[in-house]
């Protein structure tokens, strides 16, 4: 693992977005990530009917050693909002967004600028010392990747500088894996967005290296904005990636 | 006159002449379950050299599914059943399976496997929540028809509002029909004990259905470690002449199991026999026992058996208890834990035993009635010990570690 082990605890990521912003393969390419990196990690998705624009949520456990607890993250330390409507329409299972973050946790959201909340939340958020990192992660992954279905790569690489885990290399190989290896069908809905992506892109090679181009474009973007809880080892073979 | 010695033209339905001629058959390599080789249970449920790999429970199913060497399997698609079904309807085109077709709904499911398990073939069938309920008058009798089948129940909500999220009240219902009741708490146990379930179920001694449960998407739709054996290998078929009740063939007719003509004249003889059948159904529970021991490592496990605080779970309540325990130990705290894998039969003896030590009992339940809390109460002496309220959580939400620690740890909600 990249890192100081000492300094990597355990983490307990809560994804909420919106239908077709494929925050639930955002979560199993995170978790993977950190299998491939050889720490643990487990996942829980949730969402109801599968359509576009309703809510999503997905719950990642990260840790270096056994994780035994399963289910739904009730109480997160690091929060990932992929959409803003999940806070401003309350497009999410949880009200409002933050319910149940632990104290100095982790709050990422998918906007330019910051999202408006009333008086109340903000307050809240404030008294639980709870960090808040704005990733334009959608214009990244239009800008770099050409296609906003990117966004959930750009939140993969954010969550990947804040806390280090996984690794830039193993997060690579997650996202390989997702596209051209062994792969995991989540749902009926996923399999045929798919399609929809691998015509966009001829080559599924070129579909990785796209991919992975918004995930590290994102991940130095935590790493420029001084976002990494932990230290994070650079990996010289991913300069060049 | 010449007609008669003409070569035959063939056409298709609309008249067109088929000229191309059949290709010769091809030796084909063999795959599937014909690319098996059967081995002893004990091999392959104990000693089969495994590897680590991570899969969703529904997947592990699967991996479970091919090497059970099933034959049929029926079912009918319910979330979060569904996943699992789907991959064993990928086994099937594979050749695992002989048979496998989408039922009509759960009660035509659950009549169809009484069918198919009474012709004398290995059976398979899943169902969730809501389908469970539909399909358990069926299944309330399949133990009395004395057919061995497994039973797959990924536990949903079954009560309004609805939901699809994992509450476990349903497996209340599963208590009192007479079937063998494994409880898996991850996916390695979703991979072992229908394999289990399927080699106790048909034991002569036993001849019963076997329900294993998993509460559904927290380890269905979730991945996780699982040791698995090599896919060349597979349990023996079912040997359904050596079982309590002979299959149905040209030669053994079916059995009556009803209130048939000499006893219908005489209530007092039907209820006599109505019980002597029921004693039977649950002496054979009982006799499985010595199956689950050999094959689950006992009906319970028992985690720092001398700690004054015993937690008693079940299911995935068992996960987040060892969370519990790992995080209480850390803070000093003296706590272990009981794992329940076989609900029916009821560790009773084990039960008392594991716990004769415990000062304080607690009882993590993924539903609201408590229906574990009042199974252990029944079986074990001086109750006051059991805290009062689970914790439970119900409506398919996960237990937080951080409830279960207020009670381990006697603070808040949990102060007893």
């Amino acid at each position: 693992m990249a890192g100081d082990k000492k300094t990597v605890k355990r983490y307990n990521v809560r994804m909420a977005g919106i239908g077709g912003q494929g925050v639930v393969t955002a979560s199993h390419i995170l978790s993977n990530g950190v299998i491939i990196g050889g720490g643990e990690s487990t996942l829980v998705p949730f969402f109801g009917s599968e359509k576009r624009m309703a809510p999503v949520e997905s719950y990642v456990r990260v840790a270096e050693d056994q994780i035994y607890e399963i289910g739904e993250i009730i109480y997160p330390n690091i929060l990932m909002i992929f959409h803003p409507q999940v806070i401003t329409h309350g497009k999410s299972y949880t009200m409002p967004f933050y319910w149940g973050l632990k104290k100095n946790g982790v709050v990422i959201i998918n906007s330019e600028k910051p999202v408006p909340m009333i008086q109340d939340q903000m307050d809240e958020l404030k008294s639980l010392g709870a960090k808040i990192y704005y990733i334009p992660a959608t214009k990244l992954a239009i800008e770099v990747g050409g296609t906003d279905l990117a966004t959930n790569m750009a939140m993969c690489g954010a969550i990947s500088g804040v806390i280090g885990m996984p690794d830039l290399k193993s997060l690579e190989q997650s996202v390989r894996e997702r596209f051209i290896g062994k792969g995991f069908v989540v749902s009926g809905g996923t399999a045929s967005l798919d399609n929809v992506i691998e015509k966009k892109f001829a080559k599924k090679a070129e579909l990785v290296a796209k991919n992975f181009a918004v995930v590290k474009a994102a991940h130095d973007f935590a790493i420029e904005h001084g976002w990494a809880e932990t230290p994070v080892a650079a990996i010289p073979e991913m300069v060049a990636a | 006159m010449a007609e008669g010695l003409e070569e035959e033209v063939k056409t298709n339905p609309q008249g067109d002449v088929i000229t191309a001629t059949a290709p010769p058959p091809k030796l084909e390599e063999k795959k599937g379950a014909a690319a098996q080789r059967v081995v002893d249970p004990d091999y392959l449920l104990l000693h089969a050299p495994r590897k680590k790999t991570f899969i969703t429970g529904s997947e592990a199913a699967k991996e479970s599914i091919r090497r059970a060497n099933v034959d049929i399997a029926i079912s009918y698609p319910i979330t979060p059943q569904s996943e699992t079904m789907q991959q064993v309807g990928y086994l099937y085109a594979e050749g695992y399976l002989k048979d496998y077709y989408r039922g009509e709904e759960e009660y035509g499911v659950m009549s169809a496997i009484a069918g198919a398990s009474r012709s004398g073939v290995r059976c398979l069938s899943a169902t969730a929540g809501p389908g469970l309920m539909r399909g358990l008058e069926v299944i309330s009798s399949w133990p009395g028809g004395r057919l061995p089948a497994v039973l797959l129940i990924m536990c949903r909500v079954i009560n309004a509002p609805l939901a699809i999220q994992p509450d476990n009240v349903e497996l209340s219902y599963m208590l009192s029909t007479g079937c063998i009741l494994l409880h898996a708490e991850n996916q390695q146990d979703f991979y072992d004990y229908p394999l289990v379930g399927f080699m106790v179920g048909e034991k002569p001694e036993v001849t019963l259905p076997v329900a294993v449960a998993v509460d559904g998407f927290f380890v269905t739709h979730a991945r996780g470690w699982v040791r698995l054996p090599e896919a060349d290998i597979k349990l023996p078929p079912r040997q359904c002449y050596h079982e309590a009740v002979p299959m149905m063939d040209n030669e053994n007719p079916p059995i009556r199991i009803s209130r048939d003509a000499p006893i219908q004249k005489s209530n007092f003889i039907s209820y006599q026999m109505h019980a002597s059948w029921q004693q039977e159904i649950w002496a054979a529970g009982e006799r499985s026992r010595k199956w689950l021991n050999r094959w689950l490592g006992g009906l319970i496990e028992v985690v720092n058996p001398t700690a004054k605080t015993m937690i008693v779970a079940s299911g995935a309540a068992v996960s987040q208890s060892r969370e519990a325990v790992r995080q209480a130990t850390e803070q000093g705290a003296d706590v272990g834990l009981v794992k329940i894998k076989s609900i029916r039969p009821f560790p009773t003896e084990e039960l008392i035993e594991a716990l004769d030590h415990a000062e304080r009992i607690i009882i993590p339940e993924f539903n609201y009635v408590g229906w574990l809390a009042r199974e252990v109460r029944n079986v074990i002496p001086r109750t006051e010990r059991v805290v009062p309220g689970g914790p439970r959580v119900f409506g398919g939400m996960s237990m937080p570690t951080e409830l279960l620690l207020e009670y381990v740890l006697g603070t808040g909600s949990g102060r007893h």
